[in-house]
């Protein structure tokens, strides 16, 4: 009687978390999207507590009031420009927890069959991400070196001890009683995680993430075949459809595949490229950039991770209101690899309160290029360098990329003529249209600001 | 009896499915928050951590295990939904103008 009522608890929930990821297709609905998940999980959780095999409930009670003693700070003191390193940290957590419990069942039980296959996926990938995901965040904390980490046969090595964890683990399928095998197979999953991350750089953890995402969601698909349970099942599989869309699209927005992101340590080989040339840039005071956006009639701001760095969201948020109450469009271009995480340049302008309907993606606002007046530039490089689309021999060539260059004049706030991520000169500051603007975001912006009012009561 | 198995992997396959559909209307504007949502609905790993930690014959083995992956899958639910939350609040429309 209780099983058919769990069983039925179940399906609401996984019906629930269904209707979460499709309200937040808008930001209108994705409040309502946050509701339906936390429900969907409550009845997870009330379900399972009155299942009849759980019996002893002190040790859980005690767990979930450590969990969200440590889980609830998180939320609510997290800077928004840590969120990748959040995201990354948690994704740790939920492997470990589905590694842990395939651990634990299989000794419990030493299953055969198909369950000792989901056992044996449910260990090797939550035991792999957990250690990925470590190393993503560390990485990302800058607690790591942001360069990739190589060394010599260095795939040959990584898939090699991929080969002999997965054939421990057919092993173990095979014969599950060889119970020594269980702690080698479980540490060479973990020592893979580290592997695997650690010749990745800090520009494609964007994609990393949203990778580790998915291998998350796909262990606790395991767990699901492994405990026959279809809600762990249809959970793990959104989650790892979720994790490979942004992952792809993270890849496509690169102009690179899974397997040049994964194996191709990149930014290596282009800190070598980087030719020391001196050709002449067009530069302006804060007073001449504030005249020529107050003359604008339509301005797109395009901002990289710099304008987080220099922390000058909010900044950009003054900049913006005194502009549009000057009558000037203002709209700012967004390209998908801004930032560390997918959509993570778009929660760093909400925070500083500038409205989602001026929030635009690449594809969406490159058309409008050609008939604006100003692109101002702050903080983004290698998203705006022209030579993604002509120059076959730039490392960046096919990268999708944002026309500032079509925009009428360009501004480009930026420290010096140091070279962005990946090394590469950008040829948009050379352009006779180009005005450089040297100095930090924050405190070059509040210069342009205290111009603009001057200059419209005169 | 492989009925289990056919069943659930008919359930996997329309799930993903489902998803893949899902997610690729999520407007890439809310990428940052869909992740931190999904990432907390992945902590549904709670639901086998509970069943092991709870059992009636359970080893210490099973239960120091079971009771880490209920702590972990715990902040991971957590700390998921509340800042998917605090995320999705800053998402603000322009102000009608006066």
């Amino acid at each position: 009687m209780t099983e058919t009522l769990v069983n039925y608890i179940y399906i609401v929930s996984a019906a629930l978390f269904i209707l979460a990821l499709k309200w937040m297709n808008s930001p209108a609905s994705a409040r309502r999207s946050v509701m339906a998940g936390e429900l969907g999980m409550l009845l997870a959780v009330v379900g399972t507590l009155l299942k009849h095999d759980v019996v002893s409930y002190q040790w859980i009670l005690i767990a979930f009031f450590i969990g969200s003693a440590i889980g609830a700070p998180i939320a609510y003191l997290m800077p928004m420009t840590a969120v990748p390193q959040r995201t990354a940290l948690s994704h740790a957590f939920g492997a470990l927890a589905a590694a842990l419990v395939g651990t634990a069942e299989y000794y419990r039980e030493t299953p055969h069959g198909f369950v000792m296959v989901a056992i044996v996926v449910e260990t090797l990938l939550g035991f792999l991400t957990f250690t990925g995901s470590l190393m993503a965040f560390g990485k990302l904390q800058e607690i790591l070196p942001q360069r990739p980490i190589v060394y010599r046969k260095q795939n040959l090595i990584n898939f090699t001890m991929f080969a002999i964890a997965a054939g421990l683990g057919v092993r173990l399928a095979l014969v599950p009683e060889d119970v020594w095998i269980f702690p080698i197979f479980a540490g060479l999953s973990l020592v893979f995680g580290v592997l695997l991350i650690i010749p990745i750089g800090g520009a494609d953890m964007p994609t990393v993430i949203a990778l580790l995402n998915s291998y998350a969601g796909l262990s606790a698909c395991a767990m699901g075949f492994a405990l026959n349970n279809k809600l762990l099942i249809v959970a793990g599989a959104l989650d790892g459809s979720s994790g490979l869309i942004l992952s792809i699209i993270m890849c496509k927005a690169m102009n690179r595949s899974f397997a040049n992101v994964l194996f191709g340590a990149f930014g290596q080989l282009q800190a070598a490229q980087v030719k020391v040339e001196q050709r002449a840039v067009r530069s302006a005071t804060p007073e001449e950039a504030a005249a020529i956006l107050e003359a604008a009639s339509s301005v797109i701001i395009v901002p990289g991770y710099g304008l987080a760095v220099a922390q000058a969201q909010h900044k950009i948020r003054e900049l913006y209101d005194g502009l549009t109450r000057r009558g000037v469009d203002v709209k700012f271009g967004i390209h998908p690899v801004a930032g560390r995480m997918p959509g993570h340049m778009n929660v760093l302008l909400a925070e500083a309160d500038i409205p989602y309907d001026r929030l635009f993606e690449m594809d969406d606002i490159n058309s409008e290029f050609p008939q604006c007046d100003v692109a101002l530039v702050i903080g983004a490089n290698d998203v705006t360098n022209p030579a993604a689309r002509h120059d076959k021999s730039s490392p960046i060539y096919g990268m999708p990329i944002l026309d500032v260059d079509k925009a009428r004049t360009v501004m480009v706030i930026k420290r010096s003529m140091n070279p962005g991520f990946a090394g590469i000169e950008n040829e948009l500051y050379y352009l006779d249209k180009t005005l450089m603007l040297f100095g930090d975001a924050k405190y070059f912006v509040s210069e342009v600001i205290k111009e603009l009012p001057t200059a419209v009561r005169a | 009896m492989s009925t289990d198995l056919e069943l659930g992997l008919f359930v996997f396959m329309l799930a993903t499915f489902l998803g893949l559909e899902v997610i690729r209307k999520v407007s890439p504007l809310l990428h940052t928050p869909l992740m931190s949502l999904t990432n907390a609905i992945s902590a549904i790993a709670v639901v086998g951590a509970i069943a092991i930690t709870g059992a009636g014959h359970a080893s210490t083995l099973s239960r120091v295990l079971g009771f880490i992956a209920v702590t972990a899958s715990t902040i991971n639910v957590v700390s998921g939904f509340l800042i998917t939350d605090r995320m999705l609040k800053m998402f603000k429309k322009r102000e009608p103008k006066p």
